[in-house]
């Protein structure tokens, strides 16, 4: 097949969207054996995620200096926001803010892989199942893997509970880091407690559906579709200086280690949280 | 009972001088039957069937001592024949409906196998047994890492008969082993076969205008190629390979990736309309659990292990799956030349609107 000549611009542009469509349409593009694509992400998913991080949650960066530029490595975050927006503002971080554009690969729980629509948008985008050989695979293959130890205690606690992080389940990000030999990343992710405010949980409701929990907002259900709409608070995003975990390494089966260094990155964040609140005395500033 | 051939490390390398194949009535047995004939250090070949091979196939099996034994029945005829090695491909995955259904076909894998391992128990000459399994061997469930290593206990079983009836055959080679630990047992756990005359019913069903696929699931694929399947067996058989292999081709193809290459149309359907076409009677559309399973899942596996201990890499997935697409002939909806044309025509479009606006302008 030959590239189409090109004039100027404009057409460059229109044969480049073609050209784009004609890939997809035939099939000629990879995949890797998680189900990331990573030409879906960047040409689709990401413009997409950009507008509601830069225009909707004016979302600023401190030090992505301490994200590694190549090499393997574990980001950590404090989880919030009733629906996970958190990990997909992350990784537009990660990508746009980052001089080497990294792709964060996010762990998420079985239920999203249990939905249909929601767990092929996930594999597309370069989410896998988070359980250990699937995070030592990829930590081995040099790419940055994003988790929220805090799971669904994180996400669906409510609104009294900003900022407070919760329990981190039994470290298994831990022991797949000393595995492998990566750092460990800490991020502090302030903005996403205040785009659904979760009042309640209809727990009767979330068992009939079969989701973890079924928020009650301000604006959900009372409004409808439009109590979907997240509130446009400001959010900031700042990355902890990288733990080193190779002097643990002969720990990564010994559960008082794996416990202690969690609780280490669980306290780094907790500070972090804190410190970046500080900066941020109005959730709705512009 | 005693090993005879339990001796040195280069006896145990040694290539078997008699080798028992089963399942020679269909291609890949046939195939791999002809091209262990044609090792000289191989005195004799035996390929067994329940049925007769079909003609086309007999040119290929004229150095192998075709049987007709019906493995359900008892294998002991087998135990005499001073075979060292024995390959056992008389494992079918999917129904034939002219042959007695799923019934049968759970017959043959799960008693035949039974049976067949019953008789190699008695054959002390044995030094080597070449089981053919399948990656279905990992089972089905949303909890299932992405990527299978050998060593993945399969979680929850599957919905299909053939992943099923897998699992029951690795764990009667799993009590062979312990019974027989001097023999080495080389079980080969195959991706979906491909290639450019394999017909078998995931090709099929791939192979059709349309292709049904379920709503909101994009699976992620593997395929090995029937000639790097038939390099895999032979140098099980003629080397000494001891252990449980996935038999893959590198790389990942997604269902809706694999339908695009082809030039096939997706034909999104629900999950429960899948499920109940596929178990109602012998399954619409050719479609079976196995298969809905697959849709769903998806299935991907690690082939560095075979590619160590082998010294040789299959061609990847999305390589198998153009060759397969290659020799189809006619069946595409949407041919890559049609995409490109209309890409062409489009852009063409464009340009004289432009022209004309320019020219109009100025």
């Amino acid at each position: 097949m030959t590239v189409p000549e090109v004039d100027d611009e404009f057409d460059e542009r229109v044969a480049a969207g073609l050209a784009f469509l004609r890939r997809r349409l035939s099939g000629q593009y990879q995949v890797d054996e998680f189900g990331f694509d990573p030409e879906l992400t960047e040409q689709v998913f990401q413009p997409v995620l950009r507008q509601l991080y830069r225009r909707w949650f004016r979302t600023e960066v401190i030090d992505v200096k301490n994200l590694p530029a190549e090499g393997g490595a574990l980001v950590v975050g404090n989880h919030s926001g009733t629906v996970a927006l958190d990990a997909l503002m992350l990784s537009v971080a990660c990508h746009d803010e980052h001089p080497a554009h990294r792709h964060l690969r996010l762990l998420g729980a079985d239920f999203v892989f249990r939905m249909p629509f929601v767990s092929e948008l996930a594999r597309k985008s370069g989410a896998t199942l988070a359980c250990n050989p699937d995070v030592e695979r990829l930590l081995h293959a040099e790419e940055l893997v994003g988790v929220f130890p805090e799971g669904f205690k994180g996400v669906g606690k409510r609104f009294v509970d900003r900022y407070k992080l919760q329990r981190f389940g039994r470290g298994g990000f831990v022991s797949a880091a000393l595995r492998t030999g990566k750092p460990i990343v800490p991020v502090a992710i302030v903005g996403a407690e205040e785009i659904y405010p979760l009042l309640g949980n209809i727990k009767p409701l979330a068992r009939l559906i079969g989701v973890p929990y079924f928020p009650v907002t301000p604006t959900f259900p009372w409004l409808g579709p439009l109590g979907l709409v997240p509130l446009p608070s400001k959010w900031l995003i700042r990355f902890g200086e990288p733990i080193d975990t190779t002097p643990y390494a002969d720990g990564a089966d010994d559960p008082a280690v794996v416990f202690n260094l969690a609780d280490q990155v669980r306290e780094t964040i907790q500070t972090m949280l804190h410190e970046t609140l500080e900066l941020r005395p109005d959730p709705f500033a512009a | 009972m005693t090993a005879v051939a339990n001796g040195s490390a280069a006896d145990r390398a040694r290539a078997p001088r008699v080798v028992i194949v089963t399942g020679v009535s269909r291609f890949l047995g046939a195939t791999i039957a002809a091209r262990i004939a044609a090792d000289p250090r191989v005195h004799k070949v035996v390929g067994v069937d329940r049925v007769d091979p079909p003609d086309e196939l007999a040119p290929l099996l004229r150095d192998v001592a075709v049987r007709r034994v019906d493995l359900t029945g008892g294998a002991s005829s087998l135990v005499k024949l001073g075979a060292e090695a024995l390959v056992h491909l008389a494992v079918v995955s999917s129904p034939d409906p002219d042959a007695g259904g799923r019934a049968a076909m759970k017959d043959q894998n799960v008693i035949g196998t039974l049976q067949l391992l019953a008789a190699c128990q008695q054959m002390p000459s044995l030094r080597r047994l070449v089981v053919r399994s399948s990656t279905a061997a990992y089972g089905v469930s949303f909890r299932d890492p992405a990527v299978f290593t050998e060593d993945t206990e399969p979680r929850d079983a599957p919905r299909g008969g053939y992943g099923r009836d897998i699992l029951d055959i690795e764990s009667y080679v799993r009590g062979f082993r312990r019974r027989r630990p001097e023999v080495t047992t080389t079980v080969l756990r195959f991706a979906p076969f491909i290639g450019p005359q394999a017909d078998t019913a995931l090709l099929k069903f791939l192979a059709r205008p349309a292709v049904p696929t379920v709503l909101g699931r994009d699976p992620r694929l593997q395929f090995i190629h029937v000639d790097d399947a038939l390099e895999i067996l032979r140098r099980s058989v003629l080397e000494d390979h001891q252990g449980t292999f996935n038999v893959a081709g590198p790389g990942t193809l997604t269902l809706s990736q694999a339908v695009r290459r082809s030039g096939r149309i997706a034909l999104p359907v629900l999950e429960p309309a899948m499920h109940a076409a596929a178990s109602f009677g012998r399954g619409v559309a050719g479609l079976s659990l196995d298969q809905v399973d697959l849709f769903v899942h998806g299935r991907v596996v690690d082939t560095a292990k075979l590619v160590r201990q082998y010294g040789f890499t299959p061609r990847t997935t999305a390589d198998a799956f153009d060759d397969f697409v290659r020799a189809q002939k006619g069946g595409a909806v949407v041919t890559p030349a049609l995409v490109a044309a209309t890409e062409q025509r489009l852009l063409d479009m464009i340009r004289s609107v432009r022209d004309k606006q320019g020219r109009a302008g100025r």
